[in-house]
């Protein structure tokens, strides 16, 4: 069953079109890789979705829902969460204030009521941090925990991210480059934990990697992007063997 | 160092850390609340001073350390705060109303401010913000009667259940009034940052983009804080005014707005006892720089010293200490605690910048 549809999307930054025509379907519980030379407007895809962008033409859905009619802070409702390529998040903040901001969406309580401190707020909040605790355990945060982002290392700050985004139990995880900049070490981390995301937590996930070891391992299907245009989809080995695919890396002198 | 062993949710939600912190702070509020027997009635007054400074403080904070929003216009909140609660003791309704009053209709006008001032970040915000300081100290003299404009206006007396405080008569209770008002506030301050809002608050301040991508409505969080803010500051302001007595366009001028501004950053940006801090520097400064005016053989005032000498203040903090006298008393705390293993560079500086600045 498709959860979410891009139906012939297209956007345009000026003269430069950086998503041409793209159709494609993420379907439920599976692992779905974007990849393609820099520039491809893989983040951009992302940022459609999200909402920060508006396709000139075509419609993007979500189990049904259009998300065209929705502002970027109503998209995760739906149970859409995301990481940024470039980390974005709360840097002045403590990794558990990060997590917490996970759970926006799952809030209740009203501000007299927060304010005042009332014992629905304690109620909730509790709710919350169990919830938030369980993803510390799940990707081994506990070290960190109460350390702002500020002083983290580049890795942990890249878990953390994803952390935040687990933490509002989405249904769609969209993962920007998950395993860009890490060490082999945390890319094969990485690897297991995006294995048990799909399988434990039953959660679907839509990924950017350039790392191909790391999307033949991971991913069901992937798309191939260049220039905005998809180039050919399949399973990971359809993909890296499809000639167009190997002409538009080698083309571009991205080897990938 | 004392280690805290975590056995429930409850433990990161609570007031206080650990018995001990809880004590310090317990022990803290009793001296204030002792502090009438240990103080003659000038330095009371100065301390009642510092209160009310720090109430306004606590309303920038919250704007400003919190959610990243600058602001140069308190001084117009103080003044509608102070103008609300004046006008409607007036009007015949009792101060123990007439005072919150203020303050809500404060921070519904200030959640309205907000409104056009959304789209604006940094910098561009701190000069519209200004712009209200200086609208509002020509508004003041404009509507002179019900302002009684640059002549101004007489505070009328304070009753709170048959008890009548005035600052001259009652030092003490004045103090206790503003040592309630800022505990009242401080408290709700504090459940705010433990509750989703004020998270809201911190991940519009670091992140205005993720925080979208988390769901926060970024319009009416900035909304949200700012009428917040503003009502708290009009607390302050309504204090401020009915301690000085006589008040006009000249108590609110947009000088204020920069002092409580270099008040937060003094005493540390993002942190409550940052407000209190800076409160402290602020009510106490003219004192000691008459002092040493007065020492150095001096004997007409300098214009513009006290301002002046604030500034130079800000701008070493600005440079040296961005974390505030509250940072620098973190960095301390933790080296005595850890002393001798204390390392140089443990907070070395990470490379920040203002988010207004950085190239999307
Ligand atoms: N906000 C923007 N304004 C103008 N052009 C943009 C903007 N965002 C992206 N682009 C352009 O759109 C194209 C696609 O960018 P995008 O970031 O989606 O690429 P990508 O596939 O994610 O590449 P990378 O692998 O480098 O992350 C690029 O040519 C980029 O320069
Ligand atoms: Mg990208």
């Amino acid at each position: 069953m498709s959860l979410l549809t891009l139906d012939n999307v297209t956007l345009r930054f000026g003269g430069l079109t950086a998503v041409n025509r793209l159709s494609m379907t993420v379907d439920e519980g599976e692992v779905f890789a974007l990849v393609g030379p820099n520039g491809a407007g893989k983040s951009t895809v992302f940022n459609l979705i999200s909402r920060f962008y508006t396709p000139v033409e075509g419609r993007i859905t979500f189990d049904g829902t259009d998300l065209l009619r929705l502002a970027p802070d109503e998209v995760p409702s739906l149970g859409i969460a995301r990481t940024f390529q470039n980390i974005e998040l709360f840097d002045q903040a403590t990794v558990l204030d990060n997590l917490l901001v996970g759970r926006h969406r799952h809030r209740r309580t009203t501000l007299v009521e927060q304010m005042l401190h009332l014992p629905s707020v304690r109620r909730e909040e509790r709710a919350h941090r169990e919830a938030v605790e369980e993803v510390i355990d799940f990707l081994d945060l506990q070290p960190y925990r109460n350390k702002r982002i500020a002083g983290l290392p580049y890795g942990v700050r890249k878990v953390v991210e994803m952390g935040r985004a687990l933490a509002s139990k989405p249904r769609l995880l969209l993962l920007d480059e998950p395993a860009s900049g890490l060490s082999v070490e945390e890319t094969q981390n990485m690897r297991w934990w995006i294995d048990d995301i799909r399988r434990q937590m039953g959660i679907t996930v839509l990924m950017v990697e350039h790392d191909m070891g790391l999307v033949s391992k991971v991913c069901d299907r992937v798309l191939a992007l260049a220039d905005g245009a998809k180039l050919a989809e399949g399973t990971p080995q359809e993909v890296q063997n499809h000639p167009a695919v190997i002409e538009a890396y080698l083309g571009t002198g991205d080897a990938a | 160092m004392r280690i805290q062993f975590k056995t429930s949710y409850d433990h990161d939600i609570r007031l206080f850390k650990d018995g001990w912190q809880a004590f310090l702070y317990i022990a803290l509020l009793a001296l204030m609340v002792v502090l009438p027997w240990l103080i003659d009635d000038f330095f009371l007054g100065e301390a009642t001073n510092v209160l009310i400074w720090a109430t306004c403080g606590l309303g920038l904070m919250l704007l400003t350390g919190q959610t990243g929003q600058v602001s140069l216009g308190h001084s117009a909140f103080m003044a509608m705060g102070c103008y609300a609660c004046v006008l409607l003791m007036e009007a015949g309704v009792p101060f123990i109303l007439a005072f919150p009053l203020g303050g809500v209709i404060t921070g519904l006008v200030g959640a309205l401010i907000a409104i056009p001032a959304l789209k604006l970040h940094g910098v561009y915000l701190a000069i519209a913000t200004l712009a209200l300081a200086i609208l509002t100290d020509d508004l003041i003299v404009m509507l002179e009667p019900w302002t009684g404009g640059v002549a101004g206006k007489f505070a009328p007396a304070i009753e709170v259940f048959g008890l009548e405080i005035n600052r001259w008569s009652s030092p003490a209770a004045w103090y206790y009034m503003a040592l309630i008002v800022v505990l009242v506030v401080t408290l709700f301050y504090r459940n705010l940052l433990r509750a989703p809002m004020g998270r809201a608050f911190a991940a519009v301040r670091d992140s205005e983009i993720s925080a979208q991508a988390m769901g926060v409505n970024i319009a009416r969080t900035k909304t949200i804080a700012f009428g917040i803010s503003a009502g708290i500051t009009g607390l302050g302001g309504a204090l401020m005014g009915l301690f000085a007595e006589v008040f006009n366009n000249e108590t609110f001028t947009f000088i204020i707005s920069i002092q409580l501004l270099m008040m937060i950053v003094v005493g540390g940006l993002g942190f409550i006892h940052g407000a209190f801090l800076g409160a402290i520097v602020i009510a106490f400064l003219p004192q000691v720089l008459s002092i040493a005016t007065d020492s150095l053989g001096s004997t007409v005032a300098i214009p513009g010293l006290e301002t002046g000498v604030f500034g130079l203040i800000m701008i070493l903090f600005i440079l040296f200490e961005p974390m505030g006298l509250y940072g620098r008393w973190l960095k301390i705390r933790t080296f005595l605690e850890l002393f001798p293993f204390a390392r140089k560079d443990m907070f070395r500086r990470q490379k920040s910048y203002l988010k207004t600045e950085r190239l999307r």
